[in-house]
């Protein structure tokens, strides 16, 4: 076990602070502090002798390189593709490096939010939009925030880390320089060695010291793209090996010295208390040590975490009651009262006149709906702590390294400070790991069994009732067209806010409307002549936050679906309509790609049917369409054709990878899956209950990466948002049934 | 005291006969590449050989399995060269990797029984198998590459 050591970070402060035109967001720490400690060097603290760190993210010692990663690796792939890009610039070959996750310190601020927290559609590359990016980027320095989500990884590291990468190479160069007598421009890099014209190799590993005396070489630039040996081409993730032999270790599978395994029972009415407990039947079963009472539940401590797990399923809670409604109808019936002034969230764009265009040409309105949807990645929440007099050690798999620890220290009244944390191999995320249900609770165990280390690991079953899960979501859009063409839109959403809430719970509250409700409300590209975009935020409903594409996640549907009723009820062609109306020549791009590679040539008949949809977020514009046939047995998805541009690719398989997963996540939760309320707790509590796609499901995928942005950006979750609009509309197109409700399931069979 | 034969060791466990096989692998012999991902056979990322055949580790009783062989993929033969798990490295399936080893003990188990099978064979014998991830294509492409390597020899 690693010894306990402080670190240098400050309370996180509750606050929020504007940024450019109302995007509020927490700031960890006193802001002036935290813009200084922005420039040090976390890594220089924990050097061994002879050991050299020229920047946060490259280590060397006389025994072996390490680069960190401060990106949390939640199955996207980060935890290879942000070493590599080190490795790229230092000319190191995979193999020849250790990778460590990065601990929390503002140094590790995410750059990647800019371009999200900005007013500004993302298309928009105009000076203004850039400045208020630049002005939100100055306020991300300035809170220190350190968090992976939002398809940020590589915006927010491409440069960074090359430029980490290039400073180390050339200060190495220059170590070897001073040492050889031999000029700097005769150097050369390869393998993790510095090559001196006779040809004598230098490993990087033998310069560490001497590197260690010389100030680095600060103004190194990364090489252009076309000289890139590594990135940009078809590589093996470094984590596939040893996730493929079972060897690789995932937060879950830790162990410790004199371990103890605990499991929880928590009150599935969110956010309230334990009122009372009976634990008498739970004291004598096997493997049971210790039964504890913690602030929202109990908890039972044992020898293995199935005896934790049976003898807590017996203990016998009362609870507090919810402060939402206690059943699912409750939550429409507010949700459908929530479009009304006190509740506006914002109006997020107003062009033209849309009472006179909605007047003029033909009227369309349709209500669509999207549920509460939950994360449960496969390896479920867990942690492993230990609380001794100095403060707490945690090891557990999390996005938000500093909100991990102001919330385990709060849950135990130490600073935070004085929490040390290990970020782990996550088997998944979606957004569950940006939450803290296993948190507090681990510190409050930790706390009760000082000195021992405690693994806890929830049950299925209690992960699904203590998720939180996606924004339910409301939307009532109105349009209208003219003469083949859309001429009036008014898209309207009701929904819980959940980025806003997510800060919230991070001790970060915002007054400002949640941006995540106008994604795919307002940065809709289509040349609408009257157009507005309005969001309510609904309040007293079930907390929600952060699921793979968030806002998009329900409102790339609603729009998607509403664009397709527009066309179609003026009677055109869903994909050459599309390519019209899109106003961004890139993005237009995008779907004349999607054309091309399902061969559109209008309707199928026979049963079949295709669908399209259009959808940019997080500034990653994809067009997917799906292929479906009616047969006996229900809907059969046939193939799905995805074009993304994310400007540049950098790891081509990896990125393939990624947007199939999204597709497959984007249609399986679109098919099959809602999370439900009944006395005041979730229904569905295992995967027979919210099964989203298993094999027998899934369809061909076919991707093709476009490279025409300006800017180059991520791919993690905009592939989610078009999957399910795209199918709905294919759907249509083969049945005539319009589904205007995730999940599908409830209206029209699958094979 | 229960003896237990993983991966050609015989071992003695000191728990409940009802304790699922998982767990003892887990928690008491140190063997994680069973993971814990449902507790109830909705899943498949607990799957191990069992006898030659795979088995959900979530649902066998170390009371039963006392007496069979049982074997992860800590102690599968030829781990490092088998045909199945180089194909899933060729074809870099995994994503969180979460799923990869109860897909890969399955996929073997399957390729056993159906040396060439066909798509609808293997979602038949796949889809217990959850991936989170969405890595079903990639499983598919590997499970076909493997069976064609496989019948080479």
């Amino acid at each position: 076990m690693g010894g306990m050591h402080s670190i240098s970070r400050r309370a996180f402060i509750v606050g929020a602070t504007a940024v450019a035109g109302g995007v509020a967001f927490g700031t960890y720490g006193d802001a002036a502090q935290a813009s200084a400690a922005a420039d040090a060097n976390p890594l220089q603290a924990g050097l061994g002798p002879n050991s050299v760190s020229f920047n946060p993210w490259v280590e060397i010692s006389p025994e072996k390189i390490t680069l960190i990663a401060q990106h949390a690796d939640i199955g996207q792939g980060v935890g290879s593709v942000q070493p590599i890009m080190i490795a790229e610039e230092m000319d190191l070959d995979p193999g020849q490096f250790e990778i460590r996750f990065a601990g929390p310190s503002p140094v590790y601020f995410n750059t990647g939010f800019a371009d999200e927290l900005a007013p500004f559609v993302a298309a928009d590359q105009s000076p203004a939009a850039e400045q208020a990016r630049a002005v939100a980027l100055e306020s991300l320095r300035k809170s220190g925030l350190q968090m992976t989500g939002g398809s940020s990884t590589i915006p927010d590291t491409y440069e960074k880390l090359r430029v980490a990468g290039a400073v180390a190479r050339e200060t190495l160069k220059a170590a070897a320089a001073k040492r050889s007598g031999v000029a700097v421009a005769d150097l050369r890099t390869r393998s993790g060695h510095v090559i001196l014209p006779d040809g004598t190799k230098v490993p990087y590993v033998e310069l560490s010291a001497e590197a260690a005396k010389i100030p680095p070489v600060l103004d190194a630039k990364p090489r252009d793209p076309s000289q890139w040996r590594i990135l940009g081409k078809p590589m093996t993730r470094l984590d596939v090996r040893s996730k493929v032999m079972g060897e690789l270790q995932f937060g879950i599978d830790l162990k410790m010295d004199g371990m103890l395994f605990a499991s929880v029972k928590l009150n599935p009415n969110k956010g309230q208390p334990l009122k009372s407990y009976d634990a008498r039947k739970a004291r004598s079963m096997p493997g049971v040590r210790k039964i504890l009472k913690v602030k929202n539940g109990v908890a039972v401590i044992a020898t293995n975490s199935w005896y934790a797990m049976q003898a807590v399923a017996a203990i016998d809670c009362k609870w507090a009651p919810s402060t939402y409604p206690a059943e699912q109808a409750g939550h429409w019936k507010i949700l459908e009262a929530s479009f009304k002034p006190e509740f506006l969230g914002k109006q997020w764009r107003n062009i033209g006149d849309v009472e006179a265009g909605l007047k003029s040409g033909t009227f369309v309105e349709a209500e669509y709906r999207a549920p509460y949807v939950g994360h449960q990645p496969l390896e479920p929440l867990n942690g492993v702590a230990v609380v001794s007099d100095g403060g707490m050690e945690i090891w557990v798999g999390h996005q938000s390294p500093q909100a991990v620890q102001s919330i385990a220290a709060a849950a135990i009244g130490i600073k935070p400070e004085q929490v040390t944390f290990h970020n782990q191999w996550t088997g998944g995320s979606f957004g569950h790991r940006l939450e803290f249900a296993n948190i507090g609770v681990l510190a409050e165990i930790a706390n009760q069994m000082r000195g021992t280390p405690i693994k806890l690991v929830f049950s299925r079953e209690e992960d699904f009732r203590q998720d939180i899960p996606r924004q339910i979501s409301l939307a009532r859009h109105k349009g209208s067209f003219e003469k083949g063409k859309i001429l009036a839109a008014n898209l309207q959403s009701a929904s819980t806010p959940p980025f806003k809430e997510l800060l919230g719970r991070m001790g970060a509250p915002s007054k400002d409307p949640d941006g995540q409700l106008a994604a795919c409300l307002w940065n809709v590209y289509y040349d609408i002549p009257n157009y507005r975009a309005t969001s309510y935020e609904a309040q007293g409903l079930s907390p929600c936050t952060t699921w793979r594409s968030v806002g998009a996640s329900s409102a790339g549907f609603f729009t998607e679906s509403f664009i397709d009723e527009l066309i179609h009820a003026a009677g055109r062609d869903p994909i050459q309509a599309r390519i019209e109306m899109c106003s961004v020549p890139t993005y237009r791009k995008v779907i004349e790609t999607v054309a091309e590679m399902s061969n559109w040539k209008g309707p199928l008949g026979n049963g079949r049917g295709r669908g399209v949809a259009f959808v940019e977020s997080f500034g990653t514009p994809v067009a997917e369409v799906v292929e479906v046939t009616v047969t006996d047995s229900g809907i059969r998805i046939d193939k799905v054709w995805v074009a993304v541009d994310v400007g540049k690719i950098i790891d081509p398989v990896n990125f393939e990878n990624q947007v199939q997963g999204g597709v497959v996540w984007g249609l399986g939760h679109a098919m099959n899956c809602e999370l439900t309320y009944a006395g005041g707790a979730v229904q569905q509590t295992n995967f027979n209950h919210h099964e989203a796609m298993r094999m027998y499901q899934c369809p061909v995928i076919e991707v093709r990466g476009l490279e025409n942005d300006p800017k180059v950006r991520g791919v993690g979750e905009p592939p989610v948002p078009p999957a399910a609009p795209a199918l709905a509309n294919a759907i249509f197109a083969a049945t005539g049934k319009r589904i205007r409700e995730m999940p599908f399931n409830k209206f029209i069979d699958f094979v | 005291m229960i003896e237990l034969t993983v991966n050609g060791i015989k071992n003695k466990v000191d728990v409940d006969p009802a304790m699922p096989l998982l767990w003892a692998l887990r928690d008491e012999l140190g063997l994680t590449s069973p993971k814990f991902g449902c507790g109830v056979a909705q899943c498949g990322a607990c799957t191990v050989h069992i006898d030659g055949r795979a088995v959900r580790s979530c649902q066998a009783h170390v009371g039963e399995v006392a007496g069979k062989s049982v074997v992860t993929m800590e102690g599968l033969p030829n781990r490092d060269a088998h045909p199945v798990l180089l194909a899933w490295i060729e074809h870099q399936v995994p994503q969180c990797g979460y799923c990869q080893t109860g897909q890969i003990m399955q996929a073997i188990s399957l390729l056993e029984l159906i040396p060439k099978p066909s798509d609808e064979e293997i979602n038949e014998v796949m889809s217990g198998n959850l991936c989170r991830c969405g890595t079903y294509p990639r499983i598919r492409a590997a499970i076909h590459a493997a069976a064609a390597k496989m019948a080479e020899k």
